[in-house]
């Protein structure tokens, strides 16, 4: 078995359905294996000293080591069956070190002393065989060792001490909630991930973090046989730096939007959002098709955080703005000469956009990121004005800066970290404003809730997004659903036509769990908050077709 | 390296049966070697290589399943893993689907290795970054590239006497070049299964030629145009049609196969006549595993045996076939064709320069990029032109145009074809340049 086998392969065997692969990281395990603890602490610092040393010994400038261990567990259901459980386990060491200027990277599952050693020598090797070839020397930040430090995302419930049957349970409601409230087909997934993370380095930090994420799905259909015609609604959840708790479903966390909408703030109603999923799949069937052209958008918290992710999250990492990642995802419109201005207006004054890695609840909040740097927050676009990136240790020199802002991230401990987004997220209005408040103030709009298609070009300045659900603003009023809706923008012209935002109490994250980047493709987990937010005069396309 | 033969890994296979209690057993194991090397702004950015060997198990107690999985090859390990899976699968819900394994099956005989790739080392993967970074630095363009080599084997087995075992090599490399002023972007992506077939130099010219040329792309208005693609253009809108051809989605009423009233739109005719797209694993220029298909990993394999065959998907512009689960197949009484691990479309024998050369008007597409699905009722896809978008008047590339973005579906694509060219290795699979005539450009990208 590969690593990465993929449950769900991008390939010629896939429905276009399902759309994005699903990364199963390590080996099958026993259920009773993701509850059992780790090495200690003591003897992952022996064996990450093996490393440090070896690599030294062989003619390293800096070392850094990850003994990780990753628990994954999935549950797949469709409607009233379990089609899979996984309970997957990941456990080994990754060595990145530099050496006559050059990184190296080497992992190993062989967790032993004699192990660790033979694969720090082979990151030398690899940096060093590579150095020949090499132009520019890699400059790393400083950064002040932590010493001994330990975090645990701050949780109540354990996902993988609850017992799978109450899982498989919850799913079951869910597709009985939505095949018994006119659902033709149904999936709910349900995924929790424990990354329990050893980091060590030369610079004197020895850090030991367990990190907790979960995410519940699911998509519903709606099918019309004899007119040839079917609808899907996807869950309106978001997946959570948490524990259990966020499958509560607690009243008090719950936003309540026009025509019976809810938003999920901390806490996700899965049975009751499912209910509605499937009515609204239904009612799509029948919904008026948009007519093409410009329309004032009201777009929601669970809508609006991919289309920030796409738009402001990928163009402001450095790394894609400094080339590195051009032959694969692209560089970016946000250039060092358009930051160096400090004028240049990513959006209206009114878009204040902030990157961080401490938010509570969120999936991008660690202590300290993947090569030692202390999580931050940091503001990227001021009142508008692009002022910073998002960057990591051999980076931040390019800009100037002195400190890395802690982006560093490698999706398991035989990836090597790179550059990757932390939260980033549109800070609400200090005025009160609610949905219902902001609906009123718009004559000719469409307010889009979930996350739909969504495409950007290279550099990030050309989008389209589509949603799970559009409504009809006229005049103030929501007048029903239309289907066949997509909007098209350049970035900067849209969030300069950012007009109005909510306040913080209808603030809510979106998520993206499985965010891929890099060659070989690694994933990762972002969050994104934002309040309801209006663009005015966007492009809308109608995207309905005959074939 | 962790390749094991035939003989070995049937040794292995057979000794974990015998420990076997349950109903019914598969076993498979697999492992390789996959190195890469990956460079940007002209200097080597990443470069790792890693091996893997393990073993799976999975016991069947009627409906139950359970899958243990091992990287140790002691007995007792191996004993060990069975007892686990026999007691995952004792405690596993029932499978309403489940199907019972497979005996023997009769494989076609493919050949998808190649010792030369097998021998890369980290020295020869430099060499290789080597030779698409100087003509770059030399000419003051930027080179970002990557290259993936993987050589591995697969084999399963079950106690029902199947048994099947595949050898596997592949490269992939892709290489961006773009001019220092950031106004130019050239690309270009090839896949061998023998290292010997690529030359990282001759991509990267390619990749440097079309990033001179695109430099100062002029604006087109956004609309219906007749325009070229290259394979790596058309592969993945290709893959993604292909990607929904499951039969029990069609049946089920939720494809783009599913038919008004009820049944499927196997047997219509859904294209041009001149498109036909079938699968072949014995195809020498894209050989593929045998069996296996769907979900099998990087060497081939997949978890029931079923034998990869030549099966024709759609023929003179006919639906001929879908493909099924094995449940779904006994359900609808069908056979259970697996997805197939590549495909061939058939093409013309023009080259992509006569291509050009018979167009009037048109644009010549480089590749797509970042598509994503818009409606799977009609398999309206969404994306973007990107490192090479070219103006044709009268026969000849006349200047760049600035990228677009589509909004069209493969099904309308394939009934507007004008003219392909020769099918060449994309992706793993054979795909021609396609002439297609109204494709639907629905507004300006300033990317570059």
């Amino acid at each position: 078995m590969n690593r990465r086998d993929f449950i769900q392969q991008a390939g010629w065997g896939v429905g276009a359905l399902a759309a994005s692969s699903i990364p199963i990281m390590g080996y099958a395990v026993p259920i009773e294996r993701l509850l059992e603890p780790g090495l200690s602490v003591a003897t992952k610092k022996q064996l990450a000293d093996v490393a440090l040393n070896a690599a030294k010994s062989r003619g390293a400038t800096y070392t850094d080591v990850r003994i990780g261990r990753y628990l994954q567990q999935f549950v797949f259901t469709r409607e009233k069956q379990v089609q899979n459980i996984s309970n997957a386990e990941s456990f080994g060491v990754g060595i990145r070190v530099i050496a006559n200027g050059t990184w190296g990277f080497s992992a190993t599952n062989d967790v032993t002393p004699d192990g660790i050693a033979k694969c720090a020598q082979t990151a030398v090797a690899i940096a060093k065989a590579n150095s020949k070839i090499q132009t520019e020397p890699v400059v790393l930040a400083p950064q002040k060792g932590a010493g001994e430090v330990s975090w645990k995302t701050p949780l109540t419930k354990n996902a993988f001490e609850v017992p799978v049957k109450e899982k498989i349970d919850l799913l079951l409601r869910t597709n009985n909630a939505a095949l018994t409230n006119g659902a033709g087909f149904v999936t709910s997934n349900l995924f929790m991930i424990n990354e329990q993370k050893y980091f060590a380095s030369t610079d004197g930090s020895y850090i030991d973090q367990d990190v907790h994420r979960i995410w519940p799905t699911f998509t519903v259909t709606a099918v019309d046989r004899a007119a040839g015609k079917f609808k899907t609604r996807d869950a309106l959840s978001s997946p959570m730096g948490m524990g259990y708790e966020y499958m509560d479903g607690l009243a008090s966390e719950k936003i309540p939007g026009p025509n019976g909408l809810v938003g999920y703030r901390n806490s996700y109603d899965i049975v009751e959002d499912a209910t509605l999923a499937a009515k609204q799949a239904k009612e799509k069937m029948t919904a008026k098709s948009v007519p093409a052209g410009k329309y004032d958008l009201v777009l929601d918290p669970n809508h609006l955080g991919l289309t920030i992710h796409e738009s402001v999250g990928h163009p402001t990492e450095l790394d894609r703005v400094l080339g590195y990642e051009a032959n694969y995802a692209g560089t970016s419109f946000a250039t060092l000469d358009k930051w160096k201005t400090k004028s240049f207006k990513y959006g209206s004054d009114l878009v204040n956009i902030v990157a961080d890695k401490k938010q509570a609840g969120s999936l991008g909040a660690v202590a300290f990121d993947d090569e030692g740097v202390p999580a931050k927050e940091w503001d990227l676009i001021k009142n508008g004005v692009l002022v910073n990136y998002q960057a990591i240790r051999d980076q931040v020199s390019i800009l100037g800066e002195k400190e890395s802002n802690g982006c560093c991230y490698a999706d398991n401990w035989d990836s090597v970290q790179f550059q990757r987004m932390p939260n980033v997220s549109l800070r609400p209005s200090a005025e009160k404003r609610s949905v219902m408040d902001m609906i009123k103030g718009v004559e000719k709009g469409i307010y889009i809730i979930g996350r739909g298609s969504y495409s950007i070009d290279q550099q990030r300045y050309n989008f389209q997004f589509g949603g799970q659900l559009f409504y009809e603003i006229k005049n103030g009023e929501v007048v029903g659903m239309l289907d066949d809706v997509a909007y098209q923008a350049n970035t900067q012209e849209f969030w300069n036509s950012c007009v109005q935002l909510c306040d913080k109490d209808d603030y809510r994250m979106f998520g993206s769990f499985f965010d891929g980047k890099g060659q070989p493709s690694q994933v990762s987990a972002v969050s994104h908050g934002s309040p309801t937010t209006r663009f005015n005069g966007v492009n809308v396309i109608n995207t309905g077709r005959k074939i | 390296m962790a390749i094991l033969s035939k003989e070995e890994a049937k040794s292995i296979i057979d000794k974990v049966l015998k420990y076997a209690k349950a109903d019914e057993t598969a076993v498979s194991v697999s492992g390789g070697r996959t190195g890469n090397i990956r460079y940007a702004r002209n200097s080597v950015s990443t470069s790792g290589e890693s091996n893997n060997l393990a073993l799976a198990v999975t016991s069947v107690y009627g409906k139950r399943s359970g899958t243990a999985t091992i990287n140790e090859f002691d007995d007792a390990s191996l004993e060990k893993t069975v007892r686990r899976a026999e007691e995952i699968a004792q405690l596993a819900p029932e499978n309403p689907e489940y199907m019972p394994m497979l005996g023997p099956q009769t494989y076609l005989t493919t050949n998808p290795y190649s010792e030369n790739t097998a021998k890369i080392d980290p020295e020869y993967r430099a060499k290789a970054a080597f030779d698409s970074l100087d003509p770059c630095r030399k000419k003051n363009l930027t080179a970002a590239g990557y290259m993936e080599d993987s050589t591995g084997f697969s084999a399963i087995g079950n106690s029902k006497g199947l048994f099947a075992y595949n050898r596997a090599t592949s490269v992939d490399f892709t290489i961006t070049v773009r001019t220092a002023d950031g106004l130019g972007s050239g690309y270009a992506i090839r896949d061998v299964t023998d290292i010997s077939k690529l030359s990282t130099k001759e991509a990267t010219e390619i990749a440097m030629q079309k990033a001179l040329a695109s430099v100062s792309a002029k604006a087109l208005e956004p609309g219906k145009y007749t325009v070229i693609l290259e394979p790596a253009a058309s592969v993945d809108l290709l893959q993604n049609m292909m990607g929904s051809m499951d039969g029990r989605s069609a049946d089920e009423g939720r494809s783009f196969l599913s038919k008004k009233g009820g049944g499927t739109r196997l047997g219509e005719k859904l294209f041009d006549e001149r498109v036909t797209i079938y699968s072949d694993p014995t195809n020498p220029e894209i050989p593929t595993s045998a069996f296996g298909g769907g979900g099998g990993g990087r060497f081939g394999g997949g978890a029931d045996g079923r034998p990869q065959e030549k099966v024709t998907w759609v023929d003179k512009g006919v639906i001929k076939n879908m493909y099924y689960s094995r449940f779904w197949a006994d359900k609808k009484g069908v056979k259970a064709t697996p997805p197939p691990a590549a495909v061939i479309m058939q093409g013309g024998t023009q080259s992509l320069l006569d291509l050009i050369k018979s167009t009037e008007k048109g644009i010549l597409v480089t590749r797509l990029w970042y598509i994503r699905a818009v409606d799977p009722q009609t398999l309206l896809y969404t994306g973007l032109t990107r490192d090479g978008t070219f103006y044709i008047e009268n026969g000849q590339i006349k200047y760049p145009v600035k990228n677009f973005r589509f909004n069209e579906s493969p099904v309308i694509m394939l009934n507007n074809l004008e003219a392909m060219g020769a099918p060449v290795r994309i992706s793993g699979n054979l795909i021609p340049p396609l002439k297609i005539r109204d494709f639907t450009f629905s507004s300006l990208s300033d990317a570059v």
